[in-house]
């Protein structure tokens, strides 16, 4: 797990970089650090500038203001070929050549990346995406979980110190969407630092670290439960067989509790600081009050919470 | 700034490999060569003897010099722009292949089959014509000059039609409106060729050499100008 104090070195620094297309803004003043090792996920809505930033990074398009360090060489246009030398970029179109074999295409590319030994390597990175037995057949006849597996075998080649994903389980089924999970917390247990993009946010809270959210500015940027925390206050549910005579009465002056609300006629939602000390006083003032308990729990908010949340704020920011 | 030789083989060996799986760009490859030895084989076989005189004031095998001018256009012609329908283009330049590299292993794989089928084309018209032919028409139509301008001019009017293929490519967003742009391109060239074997424009030394020294600085031109079109950012985003 990335631990932002102790890692000294970082794989990406981003600092205050803007993309224009015209007069079209695809993303603006975004900085961000990501440490090495990390895997660190780019999340927002379409249209949002995470393919763009990708690319920008990827020396594909140039920044139009703003600098960064990837892989720690300056993005700069005489640095293009140094940085894309270090890094490897899964765009979410596999983009593979439909009518060479899959042996023939990772072939091409360990080539173009000069790898040595590249048989070696092409084998090594089919054995890691669970193809080897495929390796001659054309790419046009795979399906499209098959063929992000060999997009992604084509990224490993070069041995990657930063591995960009960009949308990797776009269309796929759940059961080749989880495919990609398992290589990808296999990348990340291998130490490789992955900047991932997604649409997924279920996808972002299994497996990043870190998730920033992009909406073309930086709207927020953190752990996930940490975002959490921060946007919304903790709860604690409390369910019952009947409805409290005073629930006021109950509820209000309990250590850790800072406030309540009904949920419903039999059900109270509590504002507590934290819920672990707050449970028992809780649970013992219902005790003591005859209330019949059906449960009590901690509500839990997801990453999809914080996300709406955010675009939520935005928009009414917009429309205000 | 130095070239890597091994991506630009490995670009090579790619379109190679492509070309091989593509019925398309055989079937292409395969039509203009047919189109330009049919009709003058059957056109020499029908001769007489005496149809050697005009011949001798013509300069027939210089139509020949038209394959290497538009089996090269067809396959540049599909050099960018097929990658950017393929998908392929962003992953490519992910890698560390710099623009020169990409185009020179481009041009290279359009060039080497284009050559060698020009002059394999070539080699057969002439043994037909030399083995089946009445000798009078064999002897008037192979000539030494002719057969020397043929050797120098193909692989220059290949460099040529392949920049022009390349730049249209690195423009064009259908590969079919690519083809047609890049064979209109090509005409001009195919004119003065074919205004050289009626004789219109006289095959001299001097006309030969004024040939071969607009094609250098056509071909060096062409290279720059193909370079200059392809621009990475505008190719990814559609943009600009």
């Amino acid at each position: 797990m990335w631990d932002p104090v102790t890692v000294a070195d970082l794989a990406l620094s981003v600092d205050h970089l803007t993309k224009r297309f015209g007069s079209r803004v695809a993303f603006d003043d975004v900085s961000f650090e990501v440490g090495r090792g990390e895997v660190f996920g780019f999340l927002g809505p379409n249209g949002a500038g995470k393919t763009t930033t990708v690319r920008t990074l990827g020396t594909l398009i140039s920044p139009s203001s703003g600098s960064a360090t990837v892989a720690g060489v300056a993005l700069k246009p005489e640095n293009g070929v140094e940085i894309r030398r270090r890094i490897a970029i899964m765009p979410e179109a596999p983009g593979l050549y439909s009518r060479l074999s899959v042996a023939e295409n990772l072939s091409c590319f360990a080539e173009l990346y000069e790898v040595a030994e590249p048989k070696q390597r092409i084998a090594t990175a089919l054995r890691s995406v669970k193809l080897e037995d495929r390796a001659g057949d054309p790419c046009g006849s795979l399906s499209k979980g098959l063929r992000q597996r060999v997009a992604l075998a084509r990224a490993l080649l070069s041995d990657p110190q930063v591995l960009f994903l960009d949308e990797p389980t776009s269309g796929l089924d759940p059961a080749a969407a989880r495919d990609v999970h398992v290589l990808i917390e296999d990348l990340r247990d291998r130490g490789v630092t992955i900047f991932l993009t997604t649409h997924r946010l279920e996808e972002a809270e299994r497996l990043c670290d870190r998730v920033a959210i992009l909406n073309t500015t930086l709207q927020t940027i953190g752990r996930p439960a940490d975002l959490r925390d921060r946007l919304f206050s903790k709860t604690l549910t409390v369910r019952l067989v009947a409805q409290l005579a005073d629930p006021g009465g109950v509820f209000t002056g309990l250590p850790g509790v800072e406030g309540w609300r009904s949920d419903g006629p039999c059900t109270y939602v509590l504002n507590v600081a934290d819920p672990v000390k707050a449970a028992p006083a809780v649970t013992r003032a219902l005790v003591s009050h005859d209330a019949d308990v059906l449960s009590l729990s901690e509500s839990r908010h997801s990453l999809e919470d914080v996300y709406m949340q955010l675009l939520d704020e935005r928009e009414d920011g917009r429309g205000s | 700034m130095n070239t890597g030789r091994r991506r630009v083989a490995a670009v090579f060996h790619k379109e190679l490999r492509e070309y091989r799986h593509n019925g398309n760009i055989i079937v292409a490859m395969t039509i203009f060569p047919l189109v330009f030895i049919i009709q003058p084989l059957v056109q020499v076989f029908t001769l007489s003897s005496k149809a050697a005189i005009p011949l001798r004031h013509e300069h027939s095998l210089l139509y020949m010099l038209a394959v290497p001018v538009l089996v090269p256009a067809t396959l540049a012609s599909y050099a960018v722009v097929g990658e950017r329908l393929q998908g392929t283009l962003e992953p490519l330049l992910s890698t560390p292949l710099r623009s020169r590299e990409l185009l020179l292993g481009k041009a290279l794989a359009a060039f080497v089959p284009s050559v060698i089928l020009s002059y394999v084309i070539f080699g057969v018209f002439i043994a037909v014509v030399e083995l089946f032919a009445a000798h009078p028409v064999a002897s008037a139509m192979v000539r030494g000059p002719d057969l020397l301008a043929q050797l120098v001019f193909t692989p220059l009017l290949s460099v040529w039609s392949i920049w022009v293929g390349i730049a249209i490519s690195s423009r064009c967003s259908d590969p079919r409106t690519s083809g047609q742009l890049a064979m209109l391109a090509s005409l001009p060239v195919v004119a003065v060729t074919t205004l050289i074997a009626l004789n219109v424009i006289p095959p001299e030394l001097k006309v030969a050499l004024g040939f071969g020294a607009g094609l250098l600085v056509l071909i060096r031109l062409g290279g720059r100008f193909a370079a200059s079109l392809f621009d990475r950012e505008r190719l990814i985003t559609n943009t600009k």
